[in-house]
């Protein structure tokens, strides 16, 4: 197997005296898709802005390893960083109504990265961004090309948002929510395009949600995270069959499953939320809310491997079976 | 666009006939002006006659509409002390008012920009502290006086520039640096606070997602959005710059359309007055509205407003 695209080992990042990522690792190989899941606050979103240099001022960023495409991008200055990001890494962000500057047109917006990043005249910049809008499925590109994006609906500025990523033909995309603030059927939409997108490209994504279902119908690989670690990692197929962290299985429990549900029967939930976690914090930030805790799981938590590619983070052994839940 | 340039238009145009009523009353409010044409020593015979002569025995509305019938084909009348055309005691006075103006603006605009970008991109560190305080400092201290520590040390001590009068472009170095320093604090804070929301948007998290240069996000996507309020301030700070320059003309010796003003009030030479009122409030309403137009422009959401 080839080196992975993107590969991130021990991830940190602290904003004051709050750890929002503590040592989370994942790899993306090239043409995978890979969600990164887990609730609000889990440093989902901290971790795919670090990967892109893209923290508030203030943040803290440090790795054991952060590799893309070869190039250590911790020792990269921010200069270099820059030339990378639109260019061979580009992002989509969850606030599609915000995230285009209201100033310009969006043919204006989408040929400065092309111009920026491989030069050549506006023109064929122009012409560039006119096929991006109809291979992400706009009509009337040429028309579009012209308007602001206030002139936009909320799922057309994410396609245009999509396009733009693509001007340069970035070997990765990190799309962190991408469909979150945008109602179910252009959700829908918006996902088929990522899926048809990465197919057709060869295109690396990195997704960041909080959805499962997306999860179930585009990732080839997930990691679960928590409270700023990754707690398991798997093959989407292993994790949906056999998911082995304790959070995992509570994160499952709480998706309905359209003839497994009884009519009668309450839809699970995790109690409590997740906690704000100060540097220097040891053993398992899960253990509050855990039906399985232990004294031990104030420790180190051990990684365990399961079968194939299935990591995970937790004292209990492979393919344990669920005790009943102290009442 | 130009649907909105011509809704804007109309409304100036109801703002300046507002104007115009209110310039003619006022003068005709401050006191009966057959009596002070006619002066201390005037029986009341002379009065009345003087009342006849200047037609002010008609009703008002008729005066009203005599003066803006003549007003628009730039008539104002004659003034009572310099005895001469109002329009050309005006159109020889505002050459020297419009340089000391557009002067201050530009360097206003030159000073506060930058130094309201420094502060936004240093936020909460010392640069922006200590821009903070210069800013203060502006809006703190008379312009009278800064015209006088300039013409200390620049004009007598150095010997620089000269301190009164119009002859050269170098005249109007000191009083438009005096003139600017009123405009600069408020430009500033304006800029600042324009840039630090900006910056603070999704859209530069984007441009810097883009990889765009420091260059391309400050100057281009954050300063757009950002110039805004400081556009709209600036058309009312060059009004003021024009009308309300008084001191500053005094203390330079620049005799242009505020001292006109002051003089004439002083002197109450009422057409003058008028005339000047009028002619300074149409100013500022063409400002306001070139600075509504060059906002329409900067962002395209307002010009559907």
């Amino acid at each position: 197997m080839s080196a992975p695209l993107l590969d991130i080992q021990g991830l940190r990042v602290e904003f004051g005296d709050t750890a929002a990522v503590r040592g989370a690792s994942f790899t993306v190989s090239r043409g995978e898709t890979h969600c990164v899941v887990g609730e609000s606050g889990c440093g989902k979103s901290v971790s795919a802005l670090a990967v892109m240099n893209l923290l508030a001022r203030g943040a803290r960023r440090s790795a054991d390893r952060l590799v893309f495409a070869g190039q250590d991008l911790l020792a990269l200055p921010e200069r270099r960083m820059a030339e990378l990001r639109g260019d061979r890494m580009a992002m989509i962000f969850q606030e599609p109504m915000t995230s285009l500057n209201p100033a310009y047109t969006v043919g204006s917006q989408m040929a400065e990265v092309y111009t920026r990043h491989r030069g050549g005249s506006r023109r064929a910049a122009l012409d560039r961004a006119a096929g991006l809008l109809a291979k992400v499925g706009i009509t009337a590109p040429g028309m579009r090309l012209g308007q602001f994006p206030h002139q936009l609906s909320g799922g057309l500025r994410q396609r245009v948002m999509i396009a733009m990523a693509l001007m340069c033909d970035p070997e990765l995309l990190i799309a962190d929510e991408p469909t979150t603030a945008l109602d179910v059927t252009v959700q829908a939409q918006i996902l088929r395009l990522l899926a048809e997108l990465q197919r057709d490209l060869g295109l690396a994504i990195l997704l960041i949600t909080h959805d499962l279902g997306i999860v179930a119908r585009i990732a080839q690989r997930v990691s679960v995270m928590y409270a700023g670690e990754v707690v398991e990692s798997a093959p989407t197929a292993a994790l949906f069959a056999d998911p082995s962290h304790p959070y995992t299985r509570g994160l499952l429990a709480c998706v309905p499953v359209p003839g497994k549900v009884k009519r009668e029967e309450a839809l699970g939930s995790i109690p409590g939320v997740v906690p704000r976690i100060q540097p220097g914090f040891e053993g398992c930030a899960f253990r509050d809310r855990c039906a399985h805790a232990a004294p031990v799981c104030a420790g180190p938590v051990p990684r365990q491997r399961g079968e194939g590619a299935h990591e995970f983070l937790c004292r209990l052994p492979p393919g344990w079976t669920a005790t009943e839940r102290a009442a | 666009m130009l649907r909105f340039a011509l809704r804007r238009l109309i409304v100036a145009l109801l703002v300046a006939l507002t104007v115009m009523v209110l310039s003619f009353m006022l003068t005709r409010l401050s006191g009966d002006l057959a009596i002070s044409i006619a002066g201390a020593s005037a029986t009341q015979a002379d009065v009345e006659i003087i009342r006849r002569a200047y037609g002010l025995d008609r009703p008002l509305v008729v005066q009203f509409l005599d003066w803006i019938g003549r007003a628009a084909m730039g008539d104002f009348g004659e003034s009572f002390f310099f005895k001469a055309r109002v329009a050309d005691l005006i159109a020889e006075r505002m050459p020297i008012t419009l340089t000391l103006g557009l002067t201050g603006l530009a360097i206003a605009l030159i000073v506060s920009i930058p130094l309201g970008m420094l502060a936004a991109v240093r936020e909460n560190t010392w640069v922006d502290r200590l821009v903070q305080v210069i800013a203060m400092f502006g809006q703190a201290m008379p312009s009278f006086w800064l015209g006088l520590i300039l013409m200390i040390t620049l004009g007598l001590q150095l010997g620089w520039l000269p301190i009164s009068g119009t002859g050269s472009w170098q005249h109007y170095v000191m009083p438009g640096i005096v003139l600017a320093f009123s405009a600069i604090p408020a430009l500033t804070r304006l800029t600042r606070s324009g840039m630090i929301q900006a910056l603070g948007s999704d859209y530069i998290r984007t441009a810097r997602a883009k990889g765009l240069s420091r260059l391309s996000i400050l100057g281009k996507h954050a300063l757009r959005n950002a110039a805004i309020p400081v556009v709209s301030i600036a058309a009312v700070q060059l009004g003021f710059m024009l009308g309300g320059s008084i001191v500053i003309e005094t203390v330079f010796a620049l005799h242009g359309v505020g001292f006109l003003a002051w003089e004439s009030i002083s002197k109450n030479d009422f057409p003058v007055v008028q005339a000047v009122v009028l002619v300074l409030a149409l100013i500022y309403i063409a400002l306001t509205m070139a600075a509504d137009l060059l906002n329409a422009l900067l962002d395209p959401r307002l010009r559907s407003a």
